[in-house]
């Protein structure tokens, strides 16, 4: 049986939930020999590949690179799975919708520094008016929530996902968990 | 076979006999049977309202869902609590909640012991298909003890109702219409400054959600709720 | 007053009239008013008083005429010649004409089918008589349903023809009137009352203000039959407060029914006592939910509470409490004057009587009208309405308002009543016909009145106060063309979601007007949906969606 071509990636999120990844301690080995880890930050490729079987997507859509790279990532993958509640509902980085982006960067890069510095509008992405969770802008297959989920939730998702199967999340795992 | 007697009602709900004081209602009469029907808006010992509509239920004979807090029980009565169409509906409801408001689990004061969210979980929630609303909302921290922040509040009218009906004090109301609906204290005035509240804590305690809070805790302990009915059953017994 | 005394009143009223031989009606209900017909009137009296006619040519408000798009209109009787679009300036024309020739310049065909194919029961008297004057309402048979029903007839005997009439609630739902005032009257309690409904919050509708307005008396005395044949000693009647003009009809016609002894203790000589009083709306249209209007009167914040218990059983301060819609009360007087069994020869099998209805929109005479149940729609629109204006084509008439549905062309034949208008979609609500032609764009018409059902939700309950608000944001995409099918999909859910689980007939009926649009016109969404289009051309479709 071939390896499951896994990727994970991380847009707007705090890392908690790759760091939740990480908890699997000793089961990443189980699952090494099962799947084969083809994108994430964690390790150095710099480009999406093609043919990923199941993608974990940590962190909302909150600026034009993340709608970008959500698309491509979406056309590139078969299995998507929002992991944690950024991806799954926004979380903490939609709280600055209902304030206009130019003031949430006026509080960030102005009112709230002591050094004076200008607000980015080079290399840095632009912001999206809006924060929004990843299936609003692509069609998602799994739902991962908790902030973050847990190792042995992750580790469930994947097994279950590796076996072929959709997991059922329903008790394990909620938003905020 | 006994004739019951003739204020028991004999009925059927998901398919279990059940037998009720005439005067209870659906739902009493289930959770007297440990059969669980979700309620938001129900409290034990407060009026009720049937605004929430998780507690619809199907009634044979009628196409109309009932909502089984105010439905009382009838001789005999066919109940589903639990079907294919009340758990999309169900899920709906809450799915509208969640997006209603700005709900941020993972940092809310309630976490881990909200009624919401943890009606979310028991329906297999594991994301909200409408879109988020995001409306602008505020938190009111005047008050000395507790605070009141809008961004939870699911308008289940709980604290309006202890207030008025327990504490006597009718701080609160609702102020508004629709979508633009919102809890107030007094006549929309800061918490703190209300001449009418008395700083009992039982809206806060009843509240379902994070929406109200007793300050200095990063994380409410459990509520309780459990005064309720006794406060209910003493008052009864006096009169 | 005696019955004696009564039809005193009618015969001195009648022997006034006799004793001027000529008449000028000016029509002073809102609609002409806002055309301004008290200009009209004042310029009229002024003509009339130069030329030395003020004892044999009166001129006298009178209420709606039902042609309101033809205002300021008068009538010069009694020879009923119409004249519309009436200005001050043409008084002196008018008047000189009493004794010759009509003003042709100004003539308004009685002939047409507009007035022909009309049957007044309700609006028998509007436009015939001052509302101002009960005199008026007496010579016209006026409360001699009243005296018959409590000098003749037992509150048995009264329901009995009201049952035999086979009215049905002219508020919106259609139950059986005989039916509720039967509960109401069979309910054991010391107290009961009697309210009427006069809230009318629909968009397009103006049927009760112009009852209210035309002919307040008839109104009254429905009420007060309505009282004796329940038990009931005390009525409210709940009107909001954006009908200034009701308000002080109501309040004129309240106090000349005391001053007779038509209202108050021993009314008409009898032991039967009856009160009234005016309770004022803020203008929310879930206040005219029976429910939330009670809460309302008794002070309280509007809003809804679950049924039952219905307000029949426990209503207005938990007494039982008959609770019935201006149109309904005004169709009393006539159906005991005349009987049961003659008000049930008009209209259709299960839907009896006549209705009234307020025609808008795309349609040449745009008023009010009053049709016996069971006309057909072609001939409600293209006959008495008139058809479409400017040659364009007629493409739906919505019904019922914000808790109706739009009935496009293939149900043009189908008879108007309650039953009919609920198999095609659509209910027959208030009495609103909202007439649209081929410039109309159903995914607007759906979103407007969306935007209304979100706006004036109560927010009691979730589904209705989340859910409207989420289903007009999707109608608002679709609308301007940033909508996937994901989106219908869940439009269609929420629509089914909204009506099985609200805790009102707000909510309840809110998606309608989506849910017929959706049936009669699908490919009108598919068209902003799939071809980024709007195809009668109204929507502003987003540029950057076409991307
Ligand atoms: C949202 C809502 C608004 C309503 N508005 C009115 C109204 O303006 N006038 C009215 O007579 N009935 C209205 N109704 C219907 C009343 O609840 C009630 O059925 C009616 O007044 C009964 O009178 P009827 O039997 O004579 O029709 C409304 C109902 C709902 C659900
Ligand atoms: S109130 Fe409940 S559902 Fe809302 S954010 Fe707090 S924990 Fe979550
Ligand atoms: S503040 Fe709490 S108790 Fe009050 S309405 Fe909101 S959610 Fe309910
Ligand atoms: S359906 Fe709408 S108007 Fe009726 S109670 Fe619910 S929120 Fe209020
Ligand atoms: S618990 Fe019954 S409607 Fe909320």
């Amino acid at each position: 049986m071939s390896k499951v071509r896994l990727a994970t990636v991380w847009l707007d999120g705090c890392s908690g939930c790759h760091m939740s990844f990480l908890d699997m301690d000793e089961r990443l080995l189980d699952l090494a020999g099962r799947i084969e880890l083809v994108y994430s930050p964690l390790v150095d490729y710099k480009e999406y590949p093609e043919n990923v079987d199941v993608v974990l997507v940590e962190g909302s859509i909150s600026s034009e690179e993340d709608l970008h790279k959500i698309k491509k990532i979406r056309e590139r993958s078969k299995i998507l799975v929002s992991l944690g509640d950024c991806a799954v509902t926004g979380n903490v980085p939609a709280m600055r919708n209902a304030f206009k982006t130019g003031d949430v960067l006026r509080r960030v890069y102005v009112e709230n520094v002591s050094v004076p510095s200008p607000t980015p509008n080079q290399v840095v992405p632009a912001l999206l008016p809006r924060v929004c969770p990843v299936h609003e802008v692509v069609p998602v297959d799994v739902f991962v929530p908790g902030c973050p989920p847990s190792a042995d939730t992750i580790f469930f998702t994947l097994t279950e996902l590796v076996e072929g199967r959709r997991p059922d999340l329903t008790g394990r795992t909620r938003f905020g968990a | 076979m006994n004739p019951a007697a003739p204020d028991v009602k004999t009925l059927r709900i998901d398919g279990v006999d059940v037998s009720a004081r005439a005067d209870q209602t659906v739902l009493e009469a289930a959770r007297e049977k440990g059969l669980s029907i979700p309620t938001l808006c129900h409290l034990d010992g407060l009026s009720d309202v049937g605004a929430c509509r998780l507690c619809l239920v199907e009634v044979k004979g009628t196409s109309k869902l009932m909502p089984a807090c105010v439905t009382r029980v009838e001789e005999g009565m066919e109940v589903t609590t639990q079907s294919d169409r009340l758990l999309k509906y169900r899920r709906m409801i809450l799915e509208l909640l969640f997006a209603e408001r700005n709900h941020v689990c993972s940092v809310c004061v309630a976490n881990g012991h909200c009624d919401l969210q943890w009606l979310g979980q028991a329906h297999g929630l594991t994301h909200v298909q409408f879109p988020y609303r995001y409306p602008k909302l505020s938190v009111d921290a005047s008050h000395m003890r507790f605070a009141v922040d809008h961004n939870r509040c699911i308008l289940c009218t709980r604290c309006v109702r202890v207030c008025d009906e327990v504490e006597g004090a009718h701080t609160w109301d609702v102020m508004g219409r629709g979508i633009e609906s919102s809890v107030i204290t007094d006549l929309q005035q800061p918490w703190g400054e209300s001449d009418t509240c008395t700083s009992c804590g039982k809206c806060v305690q009843v509240c379902p959600t994070g929406a109200l809070f007793e300050k200095g805790r990063a994380r409410s302990v459990v509520k309780d709720r459990d005064f309720l009915p006794y406060l209910a059953m003493m008052r009864e017994g006096k009169r | 007053m005696t019955p004696e005394q009564l039809s005193q009143i009618g015969a001195d009223e009648a022997a006034a009239r006799a004793s001027a031989p000529q008449r000028l009606y000016v029509c002073m209900a809102a609609g002409c008013i806002s055309s301004s017909s008290d200009a009209v009137k004042k310029s009229l009296e002024a003509a009339v008083a130069e030329r030395g006619l003020k004892g044999t040519c009166p001129v006298t408000g009178v209420g709606c005429m039902g042609l309101c798009s033809r205002g300021p209109l008068v009538s010069a009787e009694p020879a009923g010649i119409l004249y519309q679009d009436v200005s001050p300036g043409d008084a002196g024309e008018i008047v000189q004409s009493l004794s010759g020739e009509p003003v042709a310049r100004l003539q308004c065909s009685r002939d047409l089918p507009f007035f022909k194919r009309q049957v007044g029961v309700v609006l028998e008297n509007s436009g015939r008589i001052d509302p101002e004057r009960l005199e008026d309402y007496v010579a016209a048979q006026g409360y001699e349903g009243l005296v018959q029903a409590l000098t003749e007839m037992s509150p048995a005997e009264v329901i009995e023809q009201v049952s035999r009439s086979g009215l049905r609630g002219r508020g919106g739902a259609g139950y059986p009137t005989g039916l509720k005032w039967s509960t109401v009257a069979k309910a054991q309690a010391a107290t009961k009352y009697v309210v009427c409904n006069a809230d009318e919050g629909d968009p397009g509708a103006f049927m009760d203000r112009s009852v209210l307005e035309s002919d307040p008396q008839r109104v009254l005395e429905g009420m007060i039959i309505a009282g004796y044949a329940v038990g009931a000693s005390r009525g409210y009647i709940y009107v909001r407060a954006e009908y200034p003009l009701a308000i002080t009809r109501l309040n004129v016609a309240i106090r000349q029914a005391k001053h007779h002894g038509l209202l108050g203790t021993q009314i008409a000589n009898t032991e039967f006592a009856f009160d009234i009083e005016l309770r004022l709306g803020a203008g929310a249209f879930v206040c005219g939910e029976e429910t939330a209007l009670i809460a309302s009167i008794e002070g309280g914040r509007g809003t809804p509470r679950p049924r039952p218990p219905y307000p029949a059983q426990a209503g207005l301060y938990g007494a039982p409490t008959l609770i019935n819609n201006v149109e309904t009360f005004a169709n009393i007087p006539a159906i005991i004057r005349k009987g049961g069994d003659w008000y049930a020869a008009m209209g259709t099998a299960r839907s009896k009587g006549t209705k009234v209805f307020a025609l808008t929109g795309k349609i040449n005479c745009t008023g009010l009208i009053e049709v016996p149940m069971g006309m057909s729609l072609r001939e409600i629109i293209f006959e008495v309405g008139g058809g479409v204006p400017e040659g364009r084509k007629f493409k739906a008439v919505q019904t019922g308002g914000p808790s109706g549905g739009c009935i496009p062309e293939q149900f043009l034949d189908m008879p108007v009543d309650y039953d009919s208008l609920a198999q095609a979609g659509s209910i027959m609500g208030s009495g609103g016909m909202i007439v649209m032609d081929d410039s109309s764009c159903m995914v607007d018409v759906a979103k407007y009145f969306m935007e209304f059902c979100m706006s004036e939700s109560c927010g009691k309950c979730i589904p209705c106060r989340a859910g409207t608000a989420q289903m007009y944001d999707l109608l608002a995409k679709i609308s301007e063309g940033r909508a996937g099918m994901g989106d219908l999909e869940m439009l269609e859910n929420l629509c089914d979601m909204v009506k099985n689980t609200s805790l009102c007939g707000l909510g309840q009926s809110a998606p309608n007007p989506v849910l017929s649009t959706l049936r009669y016109f699908r490919d009108e969404y598919l068209a902003h949906i799939q071809e980024k289009r709007c195809p009668a051309g109204v929507c502003a479709i987003k540029q950057e969606a076409n991307a």
